[in-house]
């Protein structure tokens, strides 16, 4: 039997350099899903792009790739620009990762989807229409006629990413490449488009090929998977023996790396509130948005709505939620870079028996002095260092900043941290644009502790990571938290990630903390429909635990949906309620 | 690689775990950024070539008086209107060396126009490093060498005479002083007016922002050659020829900045949301650091680029402003105030070369052209 599509012996080279992919091969069967992973830089997106003839002008790919399908043996590595074209959305179609940047601004949804059905097939506007709404209703637009006339902006990422699925769908490809589909998407929108795309898959035949970095994604989607670093294929098989036992190194080292949310067997005891380094009380933050037009009146968004949280000296509280929850404006407030509604009070206490300085209302003396004790990290490793900056400058800066110590003893401050986060002295002369992800976070890091800060913000700091890399950040965050004495307010939108690294971790939902409690406990015995579908929602690289969408789609709807117990509205509220000691849930009790 | 019983493939090629995290990913990437913008300039072949001829250019502009024959005033009445020269290397099929054939003028009364005779019998060689008249070289040392020179008795007219009978080349070597300058003195004031409105105006926004932009928008909606010529007539007469230069230079950087500024805001608006910018502003350091240390750094490429493309629309406004007699005034001379004397059209039809001043006006415009757009194009270095 021959392959749907073959992948034989692909290497892509720039220019005159040193290939980017070398020797790849894979192939696809009818029906089924082929898992491409690996971290960025393998060489997987790049490889997809060569099966569509979309490669960048100076790449020059070589090896054979054939599609077996319905028009008989297309050997589409020898096709010409022009026929290659009336395979590309029609044949094999694509879905690429960034659902914000994929649909043009000022075109209509639905006019983008039927463009593909249009080019393809001699069809009618009317028809394609009708087949656009029904591909709509399809994947899960609840009113597919509005959909079809909507401007992208007015989606959410989720129904974008919908739409987009709609739209490669349409003209019933036999092979849909999905170039990262869900990374940009919060988990449980993840989890109902992985669930979606297997949806399509199983109603209309088609093979599909999955590129992502996530081994929980693969348990869930794939049937076969090809393991990819640094270009080659470093191991290919059915995705059940690959992921129950992993032969080759990088393979394991992935598993090994990929965060998890532990089985639990008991509830652990609540936090210690004796000495807490911060303290948030009923902080509240509401934007005024201008009405769209002047005759209507002005919009009040609740960006977080009384929420009360404390950081225990020495322990890591995490805010999880998803994008637009409100966790971002809780970070800000907690350093002073945005005032909270009046009534909101924000204590912090740099040591036991230190003054309090009052974050929600500092002078200028306050705010320097908490400035040098709360520090932040953010989350995109390229863009918090100034690539003009050369290590050394970047890291005395703050101490420059607040006029602390001599130039040599600022350096030297500088080459104590670079050995602290793991990078060698010789860093110090070098420009940020010479090192990769990983290690400019590390920088970010050390640049953060310059100031022998008590608090630490940490933005997401591994979210625009690759898994291992993820992985030792967090190692080494903990070690820095242990070896001095650090407390830190860590923001994510990953449970799996706070699983490992929190001591009590607050979820939040539409501004509102819904349930507080330290992840054991959580995870143990998770109360709210929102807190159960996050859990539920994390792809675990294990082939017997595949997401369960139900309790994804109750728990991640609107609140309307929940049970009574925990429903809330606009103006009704129900009060955070203590279950049990240390475990918090927003119900009405 | 290997195929195991399952069925598996799997890559046998040795494998580390543990990866190096000191090992450098990008080494090529480790410079500083105008060794990478430099880098990839060098690949752009025209812009190197404009920057190199710029260059000369701008580093000519002391020893103009050296290099050219004559000084700017210098008249030679015998020769008014004189056709270019050419200078010949050998005389009846023997080489001589440099020299040219002297020339009579004779008065063609009829048409009513110079005529020349060459006497092509006397070949006068040019002479090098000789006396001519006297200039100060740089501004500062009075001297009387030249670099070449005619023999007594004959003249050099490389690019022909005018109507005074002054040398067009040496006037225009003397006239880059001025027009050349020009450029960089407007753009120096366009600059400071317009990086410090526009980085207030991007780094504060709200109200300052409003003014400072409806002031750009104002300036911006007056039109804007009859504003040249209205704040150059202003000028006064009495003024010597450097005041007026200066003046008139300022009032094109006066006129220029608007434009600077929106570009300058636009970035440091998109540059505010960097996270580098945050974390300093975390740090507490404050609004002028952010914007020194920071802000301006990051995009003085995009400035410098910005200003090459600038430079020539003040070349070209100096010279329409002495051309239309509004900026400088004789005795300065530049390559407008040359071109002042083309307005004549019967005396460019039978005397063209008077038009020269227009080429390398041409030649400069273009450069400066061809290196900003080099250096936009290099400006991102960390690309590709």
């Amino acid at each position: 039997m021959t392959a749907l599509l073959s992948v034989e012996d692909l290497s892509i080279a720039f220019g005159a350099a040193e290939p980017v992919v070398k020797g790849v091969s894979f192939s696809l069967e009818q029906g089924q899903t082929l898992a491409l992973v690996g971290e960025s830089g393998s060489g997987k997106t790049i490889s997809c792009r060569a099966i569509l003839g979309i490669l960048p002008k100076r790449a020059r790919p070589t090896g054979r790739i054939t599609l077996n399908g319905r028009d008989g043996k297309l050997v589409l590595s020898e096709l010409s620009e022009r026929r290659m074209r009336s395979v590309r959305g029609n044949a094999v179609s694509m879905i690429f990762q960034e659902p914000m940047r994929s649909l043009s601004p000022l075109h209509r949804v639905g006019n983008q989807v039927i463009e593909g059905l249009m080019l393809h097939q001699k069809v009618s506007a009317a028809q394609a229409k009708a087949a656009a709404l029904e591909q709509f209703e399809r994947v899960g637009f609840p009113d597919p006629e509005r959909a079809f006339r909507a401007y992208p902006f007015e989606l959410s990422g989720g129904m974008r990413q919908r739409a987009m699925i709609a739209m490669a769908m349409i003209a019933k490809p036999e092979v849909l490449i999905a170039d990262e589909p869900t990374t940009a998407l919060d988990v449980t929108t993840q989890a109902q488009v992985l669930g979606l795309i297997k949806e399509l898959q199983k109603e209309t035949g088609t093979a599909v090929i999955l590129v992502t970095h996530d081994l929980g994604v693969v348990a869930n989607m794939a049937e076969t998977v090809a393991v990819m670093n640094k270009g080659k294929v470093m191991e290919s098989g059915s995705a059940e023996l690959v992921l129950r036992d992993p032969a080759h190194g990088y393979t394991k080292k992935l598993f090994a790396a990929a965060p998890m949310i532990p089985d639990v067997a008991e509830p652990a005891p609540p936090l210690p509130r004796d000495d807490l380094i911060l303290t948030m009380k009923d902080v509240s933050k509401t934007y005024r948005v201008r009405g769209n037009s002047r005759w209507k009146p002005e919009m009040l968004v609740h960006a977080c709505r009384g929420v009360d949280l404390a950081v225990t000296r020495g322990k890591t509280l995490a805010i999880v939620g998803e994008s637009g929850s409100g966790k971002t404006t809780c970070a800000r407030i907690a350093l002073g870079a945005e005032l909270p509604d009046p009534g909101g009070k924000v204590m912090f206490r740099a040591s036991p028996d230190a003054e309090p300085i009052k974050v929600h209302g500092m002078s200028r003396a306050d705010r320097t002095r908490f400035q040098r004790q709360a520090q932040m990290v953010f989350q995109d490793p390229y863009s918090s260092l100034s690539p003009r900056m050369r290590v050394i400058d970047a890291l005395t800066e703050p101490l420059e900043i607040h006029g602390l110590g001599a130039r040599s003893e600022r350096r030297d401050k500088a080459a104590e941290m670079l050995t602290w986060v793991g990078l060698k002295q010789e860093m110090l002369f070098r420009y940020p644009h010479a090192f990769s992800g990983g290690q400019r976070q590390r920088l970010s890091i050390a640049r953060a502790l310059m100031l022998d800060p008590a608090l630490l913000v940490c933005d997401e700091p591994t979210s625009a990571l690759d898994v291992s890399v993820q992985e030792q950040i967090l190692t080494l965050l903990e070690d820095i938290r242990d070896r001095a004495g650090l407390s830190y307010l860590f923001i994510s939108h990953d449970l799996a990630v706070v699983a490992r690294i929190a001591d009590e971790v607050a979820v939040m939902r539409q501004g509102l903390v819904v349930e507080q409690a330290p992840p054991e406990t959580l995870f143990y015995n998770p109360q709210h429909p929102y807190t159960k579908a996050l859990i539920a929602a994390q792809p675990e690289p294990d082939i017997n635990r595949p997401i369960d969408l139900k309790l994804v789609a109750h728990g991640a709807g609107s609140p309307d949906s929940w049970p009574e117990m925990y429903r809330f509205t606009a103006d009704i509220v129900p009060a955070l309620t203590e279950l049990e000691p240390g475990h918090k849930v927003r119900c009405h009790a | 690689m290997s195929r195991l019983p399952d069925g598996r493939y799997v890559d046998d090629a040795p494998y580390d775990p543990d990866e190096n995290i000191n090992r450098i990913e990008r080494a090529d990437m480790d410079a500083p950024n105008w060794l990478l913008v430099w880098r990839k300039f060098k690949r752009h072949k025209l812009g190197l070539i404009s920057g190199i001829f710029l260059l000369f250019s701008y580093l000519m502009l002391p020893f103009a008086g050296f290099i050219a024959p004559y000084t700017p005033t210098e008249r030679n009445a015998d020769h008014l209107y004189a056709p270019p020269q050419m200078v010949k290397f050998f005389h009846e099929g023997e080489f001589v060396g440099p020299f040219v054939y002297p020339r009579t003028a004779i008065a063609d009364l009829e048409n009513y126009r110079w005529t020349y005779e060459t006497d092509m019998t006397r070949p006068m060689p040019l002479q090098f490093f000789c006396r001519g008249e006297e200039y100060r070289l740089a501004g500062i040392f009075k001297t009387e060498r030249h670099l070449f020179c005619a023999s007594e008795g004959s003249t050099i007219f490389l690019l022909g005479s005018d109507r005074l009978g002054r040398d067009v080349f040496s006037r225009i070597l003397y006239g880059a002083q001025l027009s050349l300058t020009v450029g960089l003195i407007g753009i120096t004031v366009s600059f400071l007016l317009g990086i410090g409105f526009g980085s207030i105006a991007g780094y504060f926004g709200g109200k300052i922002d409003w003014v400072i932009q409806r002031t750009i928008e104002i300036l911006r909606s007056l039109p804007e050659l009859p504003l040249w010529l209205a704040l150059s007539a202003a000028v006064p007469s009495n003024w010597g020829p450097v005041a007026v230069f200066f003046i008139i230079s300022v009032i094109l950087g006066i006129l220029d900045w608007p434009g600077l500024a929106r570009a300058v805001r636009a970035k440091f608006l998109s540059l505010r949301e960097e996270e580098y910018v945050r974390a300093a502003e975390m740090m507490g350091a404050s609004s002028g650091r952010v914007i020194r240390r920071h802000l301006l750094p990051n995009f003085v490429s995009h400035l410098i680029a910005s200003a090459t493309l600038s430079i020539p629309a003040m070349i070209l406004g100096e010279t329409a402003l002495s051309f239309l007699g509004l900026g400088l005034r004789a005795p300065a001379v530049s390559w407008g105030v040359m071109l002042n004397d083309a307005q004549n059209l019967a005396s460019i039809e039978i005397y063209p070369w008077t038009a020269i001043p227009m080429l390398p006006i041409i030649i400069v415009v273009l450069a400066f052209n061809f290196l900003g757009d080099g250096l936009r194009d290099s400006l991102d270095p960390y690309e590709d």
